[in-house]
């Protein structure tokens, strides 16, 4: 397997972020009840992944080591920033329902993970490529975290009803305990295990 | 030279600078978009408050403009509850009022914990054909369990029953104080009776369920797990349709023949 598609493929199961690495679990509890949030959620932090790599990997001969974690955080702060203007001036409805999850992205431990982990040693090209794969390896979570939570949550996929609801005269009663964020626990724990049951060199030893 | 303790200042500085100008670009080049959004937003809220539309409903900016043709905006003065003239509705900024020193002034003690009250507020008529009252929608904010809920509430032409209530801003926390936006939940509103026979605000957000209109007029389903969020709710109504908030405004519109 070449190096970028090594650096690709490998964090959507071999290395998860989430699954994983267990990094950026507060925002997979908090906006998964609803595919739509949990897919733009994923954009939003796959588009902030991608050029915080790109930038820090450009100027990662530059950066000097004493300030190099807020040099970082400053430039993950300011994509952050442009993201959620980006948000509020053209998905105003999904942004209102984020609120203030995509202000923390700032604070997503994947981000700063893979800015100190990867692309201050890497070459740009390289370190966008394991930034859009980390991203893409968030997503996959968050999505089939989504898909449960709002399927089984509200009976419903991208907002379109399809377990008619008993109180709208139908036959499905909603499990509550998915619409909280304990619901997601369970789920991403189920994945958890399920990952690792498939590949066993993810046990952690004890 | 790299490691220098001026090296790192100048290529903080750089950074920094660089940085803002992508944020301030961003941020000034959205903001007319973002505002028209925030606006569409509120007007929506308004609709939905006085039935105009429904939440399912996701309307064009002509539709809301459309349907708003219905509805007179009108500023009024909130102490003496008459019409303030020389203000124009469409650049009036109540929130920006209420924390100006100029603009507004303190309030009394309330359970609501309203720290200011406008001088003026931008409130919304809806009159009949024959120029009757039909309904009026007033704005409203107050204190719930994380931060300040805004919203607006909508009274029939007898200045007493709900038409509708709506909540376009809060912070209460989703599943539990953030059903106040859930279209059931406010359903329950309408019909309710928001003053009684004395003309006092008595609507009341009660523990657990309140049952039909008919059985309790005066009360309405609390938000399980939510009762500082419910309380809240109760005690910024009471304050904003009680003597210090719009009280002087309805015993005017009462007076000149405004109910029906």
């Amino acid at each position: 397997m070449s190096k970028s598609r090594e650096a690709l493929i490998d964090p959507l199961f071999n290395n998860n972020p989430i699954a994983l690495q267990v990094l950026g679990i507060c925002s997979a509890l908090a906006v998964t009840t609803k595919m739509d949030t949990a897919l733009v959620m994923s954009a939003a932090v796959i588009f902030v992944l991608l050029f915080s790599n790109l930038f820090i990997s450009v100027l990662r001969n530059q950066i000097p080591t004493s300030i190099r974690i807020i040099v970082q955080l400053v430039i993950i702060a300011s994509l952050v920033i442009v993201v959620d203007e980006v948000l509020k001036a053209y998905l105003f409805d999904i942004s209102k329902q984020l609120s203030v999850f995509v202000g923390l992205i700032i604070t997503n431990c994947i981000i700063m993970g893979r800015a100190e982990a990867y692309a201050m040693q890497n070459p740009p090209g390289m370190s966008m490529i394991d930034g859009l794969g980390n991203g893409l390896g968030y997503g996959v979570i968050l999505a089939g975290t989504a898909v449960l939570r709002e399927l089984f949550g509200s009976g419903s996929l991208f907002s379109v009803q399809l377990l008619p609801l008993v109180s709208e005269g139908g036959w499905y009663t909603p499990n509550g305990l998915m619409v909280l964020s304990p619901g997601a626990f369970f789920i991403i724990g189920f994945f958890i295990w399920g990952i690792r049951t498939w590949k066993p060199e993810q046990v952690e030893q004890d | 030279m790299q490691g220098s303790v001026g090296y790192n200042l100048g290529f903080a500085a750089a950074v920094c600078f660089v940085c803002a100008i992508v944020v301030s670009t961003s941020a000034v080049s959205l903001a007319d978009r973002q505002d028209r959004n925030a606006t569409l937003d509120k007007q929506n809220n308004v609709l939905v408050a006085a039935g105009l539309a429904t939440d399912e409903e996701s309307l064009g900016a002509d539709e809301v403009a459309n349907r708003f043709e219905l509805i007179t905006q009108v500023i009024i003065d909130v102490r003496t509850g008459d019409v303030a003239n020389g203000f124009e509705p469409a650049t009036f900024d109540q929130r920006a009022a209420s924390i100006d020193v100029a603009r507004s002034s303190p309030a009394p003690d309330n359970f609501a914990r309203i720290m200011r009250i406008p001088h003026r507020a931008l409130v919304y008529e809806v009159r009949d054909g024959a120029g009757g009252l039909d309904m009026v929608v007033l704005p409203i904010e107050g204190l719930g369990l994380w931060g300040t809920l805004y919203g607006f509430v909508a009274l029939e032409g007898d200045l007493r029953t709900i038409r509708g209530l709506t909540f376009y801003e809060h912070k209460e926390t989703p599943g539990l104080g953030g059903e106040v936006d859930n279209p059931r939940w406010k359903a329950l509103w309408t019909g309710r009776m928001a003053f009684d026979d004395d003309l006092m605000p008595v609507i009341a957000v009660v523990k657990g369920t309140a049952g039909s209109v008919s059985d309790a007029p005066y009360s309405v389903d609390g938000l399980s797990g939510a009762t500082i969020t419910s309380r809240g709710v109760t005690n910024l109504l009471r304050f904003w349709l009680g003597s210090d908030g719009f009280g002087p405004y309805l015993t005017r519109l009462r007076g000149a023949g405004g109910t029906v």
